[in-house]
């Protein structure tokens, strides 16, 4: 019982210290961010409880920088790139796990091919293409929008995810719908699809985490800060407040409150244990 | 199984997905390849041939080994300590104890967090009279320049790598340790078998080949660190934290010089391909049988 009790203790040790080790970064950065401008943010010893609490950083933040825009500006890309995986892969997945066709070998292999190429090889020519097809936000907003969904509206990943998925879906669900008359996409849009439910739903949530936090592709083709995505956007802080550490807080903390709600609302798929992530950037 | 659908169909569903593959990574690939045997140094407009030389001037510029041997520090420091720790902590989190749903969360919320906010954080406990400092002279240790000082920066960006990927690689290795059969740790406990000599004699052998795919996905994102960099130190100093794909961006973004940032594309890419490629043969063969 001793031992038991003993390893336990030393299990919620070791746990307890790594879950603070994760977090601390953040607290401290939410601490810096509610200081005042009269207290010492270099202050020997450090003040992880604010001495003179203050909301200011964040009301001067907000009014300064258009973290709105940002937010509206991340919330279109992420979208846009979500709806077009989502369609895409699983357009792409189903032949590919259901269907007979010549080329089909090839047309696997190519897909499998793009997994082993990182975008940071091929970055530099995907950006003389988007200015070539005028998909940058010099032109207009919505081409700048485009150019920035465009090189991931798909990826293989999400294929093959789709692919999995319909490959586990009995054969008879087609050939039932087949005799009640539907046809070819009838059956992939009203019977296929919806059984791939919760495929799609993990797809569209580490879709929607890796486009949120992308940072490369948007800092290569952006131009004008009114379409700055959050990650964008905050890094620019550093630069507006150059050693304002209390406004770069303030707004580090603002942009991470909602990707924070939508991680805890949605943690079943990411902590079930399941997850075999594209997240990873 | 009777064929519902026409001779077209099939390739009618793939064309979307196709045309954006083809548009935004076929295209490009290859360009990549045709841009890094051109010479943009001179005039922008107008490239000329130049065969291998970028490859050359590359193998004699100091800078590139520079950027090599920093890649090298972040495999063999970052990837080890990736593929460990984070089993460690997926074993504990396994047993039966309280709390673990909070204990996942907690850990993994570093891997959602941008990772620009996670540099600027990051960046914070390095300030120069930061918390971090203040903690060594409390030890009696002199204050470091963390990302200042060209001997500490690359290990002070390695550990912020490393605390935003540990989440990631406890969760792989969660789902892994589910499938080691129960009755396996039942025979160890009737043997009376030690917490450590059941893990290393039942868990890492099964677990093997999680730990195999661990490292190649770890390795192959230590190759393409972009962000730490850019936010943090933006490859200073002296070069001490330039990685190859900060260098490819400076080059082909900030220099212009097209030809010369291609084929360091070129050499990035061959190495990430193997890398890939043992992955997909031996590790995830499975998911990708046709």
């Amino acid at each position: 019982m001793m031992k038991k009790i003993l390893k336990s203790f030393s299990i919620h040790s070791v746990l307890i210290f790594t879950s603070l080790l994760s977090i601390f970064p953040f607290i401290w950065l939410l601490s810096t961010s509610l200081k005042g401008n009269s207290e010492n943010i270099f202050a020997y010893p450090p003040a992880l409880i604010p001495k003179e609490f203050t909301f200011a950083n964040y009301v001067g933040v907000w009014h300064r920088v258009d973290l709105m825009r940002y937010f509206i500006n991340s919330m279109v890309v992420a979208g846009g790139t979500v709806i077009l995986n989502l369609i895409l892969s699983s357009l792409a997945g189903y032949p590919l796990a259901r269907m007979e066709f010549k080329g089909k070998k090839i047309a696997f292999f190519a897909i499998l091919a793009t997994i082993m190429v990182p975008f940071q090889a091929i970055m530099l020519p995907v950006y003389l293409i988007t200015l070539k097809l005028h998909l940058v936000d010099s032109v207009n907003d919505v081409a700048g929008f485009i150019g920035l969904v465009m090189p991931f509206a798909v990826s293989a990943f999400g294929i093959f995810l789709m692919r999995q998925a319909f490959l586990a879906i009995p054969r008879e669900m087609e050939e039932a719908a087949i005799v009640d008359g539907c046809n070819v996409f009838q059956v992939f849009w009203k019977v296929l699809l919806p059984m791939v439910k919760p495929s799609l739903a993990v797809l569209a949530i580490f879709t929607f985490i890796g486009s949120w936090g992308e940072f490369l592709w948007p800092s290569i083709v952006l131009t004008k800060e009114s379409m700055f995505t959050l990650p964008v956007g905050i890094n620019n802080l550093q630069g507006m407040f150059s050693s304002n550490w209390r406004y770069i807080a303030a707004g580090s903390i603002i942009s991470t409150i909602p990707i924070i709600i939508f991680f805890l609302a949605m943690q079943k798929y990411f902590i079930a244990g399941e997850n075999e992530g594209a997240v990873k950037g | 199984m009777f064929k519902y659908y026409g001779k077209w169909a099939p390739h009618l569903f793939l064309l979307p997905a196709g045309v954006i593959l083809l548009i935004f990574f076929f295209i490009p690939f290859f360009q990549t390849i045709v841009l890094s045997f051109q010479d943009y140094s001179n005039n922008i407009y107008n490239p000329s041939w130049i065969g291998i030389g970028n490859y050359l001037g590359i193998f004699k510029n100091p800078v590139f080994y520079k950027v090599m041997l920093n890649t090298f520090i972040y495999l063999i420091v970052a990837v080890p300590v990736l593929a460990i720790v984070p089993l460690f902590l997926a074993i504990l989190i396994s047993q039966k104890i309280r709390g673990i749903t909070v204990y996942k969360i907690l850990i993994y919320l570093p891997v959602i967090i941008s990772i620009v906010v996670a540099a600027i954080a990051f960046k914070w406990l390095y300030a120069d009279q930061g918390i971090l400092n203040y903690l060594l002279n409390v030890l009696h240790i002199n204050s470091v320049g963390w990302l200042t000082d060209s001997k500490y920066a690359i290990y002070s960006v390695i550990i912020l790598t490393i605390w935003k990927g540990i989440g990631y690689y406890m969760m792989i290795y969660l789902a892994a340790l589910m499938s080691v059969p129960k009755e396996l740790y039942e025979a160890c406990d009737i043997d009376g078998a030690s917490f450590l000599q059941k893990h290393l004699t039942v868990t890492i052998p099964h677990i093997m080949p999680t730990i195999a795919l661990v490292t190649t996905i770890s390795s192959i994102s230590a190759m393409k660190i972009f962000a730490e960099i850019y936010v943090m130190t933006k490859g200073g100093p002296l070069n001490s934290t330039k990685t190859i794909v900060y260098y490819i961006y400076e080059k082909a973004f900030e220099n212009l010089d097209l030809g010369y940032a291609s084929a360091m594309a070129v050499i990035l890419l061959v190495v990430v391909m193997i890398f890939s490629l043992i992955n997909i043969c031996c590790f995830e063969r499975n998911k990708y049988q046709i």
